[in-house]
């Protein structure tokens, strides 16, 4: 069970982590306060294990810097929630075995109390309603049962791919 | 029915028949990763039981980002990349040589036909060469060092034909401004842009490649260009060492849009703050004044970027109010630009020139703007913070518009400079 955080369409790698503060460090889990900063200041550190990003449509667009599901993961989101994502963001989230989930994000408010189950099913605890996901297609399921993409290939190709 | 060129490309490297919406296992020809996102690849081979680089000579790595170093921690990555190349005996194109979405077509290392993976989103630039090649994370491309292949889900292509003739003034930056604006940020999302039409045959090489660079603004997977008599001059301009395959599609390809578009009666065209879809007809933001100017990126720091912003700039200077910086997207377009002259307007119109790089294009260093100010960049992306200032507005333009506001230090159709 955790809190949802509710963000617009179009959220960008850029508000997700800023370019300018990978200069400093690449470090996910010192980069995790400053995850949205520029758009809400303080979100990184508000945030605490086990709560839910909710976001509209587009998320993630822009770089395909996997630093940005990272530090997404490193500050403890349990997982992403948003009408629709860009590929990018998509797919890194998927290599790394972080679930991305794909529902209509308009019924649920800031700070709602969310819980996802085995299914996928969303329960909006404070709303007492049931939010259905988009199913992910077979091969994305295998990868993020698997644990990422990592232990995917490992698995299926042990000895590298002739 | 027929195939398009990306199910072409991704059915040739998968080695079976495959139509949009099919997830494939394909080989991949060529690897790319810059100092964004190689350390991070460097800690995803850490987490395989076994690695090594499958083929070395076609795995690329590119100092580009941060270059020069602008910090103990960015040397200590950079030697890092470095240590990584040697040991596995990959190509490194050091600090100063160029941003690695123009050293690899320059040096002919991505031929049309290829299927090219690189660890930045606007890898997508080298579909200018008639091939397909995409932006991915970190993990995937350790994942392709190490076994050679990665998945795809064959995506659904948009055809876009763009019809009549540039205008005068205006460059294929305004085309993909007017494009991304009517498209949307998401509207191509997951999709490949395939280009055909009078414009794009008439569109020199560099035009083709700031195209297909802007296409990953409105989500696109790859953006290719077709294969014709300006990409075969182009190729026997440069030296390759290996011989490669054009793909056409075919005529009753299987396409999920067509969308047509006339431009000669197009303005150029301006993205405000603070997202890249929110284009307008300079017509509307003309006289917005602007204190910071960059000319360059993997977009538009190219020699005839370079070349048309001396032009509308020669015997002139820069308004007293607007910082301009330049940073020349490679090596070899400083040549250029200094054999022509170009170089040596930009300087005495009061220019600051940076290395070739991605300069201050993503707020790390070589020009962050002051809070409150604004810029105008020949950048791709104006995201709030992008360039280091959350409080700075950033407007993107073409080459020429930029010169022109350069002089005017506010925003000013070039057209006026260029009768």
């Amino acid at each position: 069970m955790g809190i949802a955080y509710k963000f617009g369409d179009d959220i960008n790698t850029d508000y997700i982590i800023s370019s300018s503060r990978k200069r400093d460090t690449i470090d996910p889990q010192k980069l995790a306060r400053f995850l949205m900063q520029d758009i809400r200041p303080g979100f990184g550190l508000q945030a605490k294990k086990g709560d839910f990003l909710v976001a509209g449509r587009n998320f993630g667009c822009g770089s395909a810097m996997e630093i940005a599901p990272l530090v997404v993961m490193a500050a403890g989101i349990r997982a992403v929630i948003a009408k629709s994502y860009a590929r990018s963001f998509y797919r890194n989230a998927i290599n790394l075995g972080f679930p991305v989930l794909e529902a209509d994000t308009d019924p649920i408010d800031e700070g709602d109390l969310l819980e996802v189950d085995h299914s996928g099913l969303i329960h909006d605890i404070t709303k007492e309603k049931r939010i259905h996901t988009r199913p992910f297609p077979p091969l994305i399921k295998e990868i993020l049962d698997a644990g990422g993409i990592i232990p995917y290939f490992e698995r299926k190709y042990p000895m590298p791919y002739i | 029915m027929g195939k398009t060129i990306a199910e072409k490309i991704l059915g040739q490297h998968a080695g079976r028949d495959v139509k949009a919406g099919d997830f494939v296992l394909a080989k991949v020809d060529v690897l790319m990763g810059n100092d964004g996102s190689l350390p991070l690849v460097f800690e995803a081979s850490k987490k395989m039981m076994s690695f090594g680089v499958r083929s070395p000579k076609s795995t690329f790595m590119v100092l580009d980002h941060y270059c020069p170093s602008p910090s103990k921690e960015v040397s200590r990555l950079h030697e890092e990349i470095r240590d990584f190349a040697r040991r596995y005996d990959c190509l490194l194109y050091d600090c100063g040589e160029g941003i690695c979405h123009r050293l690899l077509p320059e040096n002919g290392h991505v031929l049309p036909g290829m299927l090219v993976v690189g660890a930045d989103s606007h890898t997508v630039t080298y579909g200018g060469l008639n091939l397909f090649a995409t932006g991915v994370g970190s993990t995937d491309l350790a994942v392709a060092m190490n076994w050679g292949v990665l998945w795809f889900r064959v995506p659904e292509t948009i055809l876009l034909k763009i019809d009549g003739g540039l205008p005068k003034g205006l460059c294929a930056k305004d085309v993909a401004l007017f494009l991304i604006g009517s498209i949307g940020a998401s509207g191509a999302n997951s999709r490949v842009i395939e280009f055909r039409g009078k414009a794009i045959d008439e569109m020199n090489m560099e035009g083709r490649l700031t195209l297909c660079n802007m296409m990953v603004e409105m989500g696109a997977k790859a953006a290719i260009m077709p294969f014709d008599e300006i990409t075969d001059h182009w190729l026997n301009m440069i030296e390759i060492d290996r011989a490669f395959q054009p793909v056409e599609p075919d005529d009753d390809a299987d396409y999920e849009r067509e969308i047509e578009y006339e431009i000669s009666e197009m303005e150029p065209q301006i993205a405000i703050p603070h997202k890249v879809d929110n284009v307008q007809p300079i017509s509307s933001a003309a006289g917005i004044p602007i204190d910071m100017a960059f000319l360059g990126t993997c977009t538009n720091g190219g020699f005839e970027d370079l070349k048309i912003a001396a032009r509308i700039l020669k015997g002139r200077n820069a308004h007293p109010r607007v910082r301009f910086i330049v940073s020349p997207a490679s090596r070899r377009v400083i040549k250029e630009a200094l054999a022509d002259g170009s170089y040596q307007t930009l300087i005495e119109s009061g220019a600051v020139i940076n290395p070739p790089g991605c300069g201050p294009c993503v707020g790390a260093h070589g020009g962050i703007p002051t809070d409150h100010t604004s810029v105008i960049s020949t950048a791709n992306r104006n995201f709030l913070g992008r360039m280091g200032n959350h409080k700075a507005s950033i407007y993107l333009s073409s080459p020429a518009t930029l010169a022109a506001s350069v002089l005017r230090g506010e925003i000013t159709d070039p057209r006026e400079f260029l009768q």
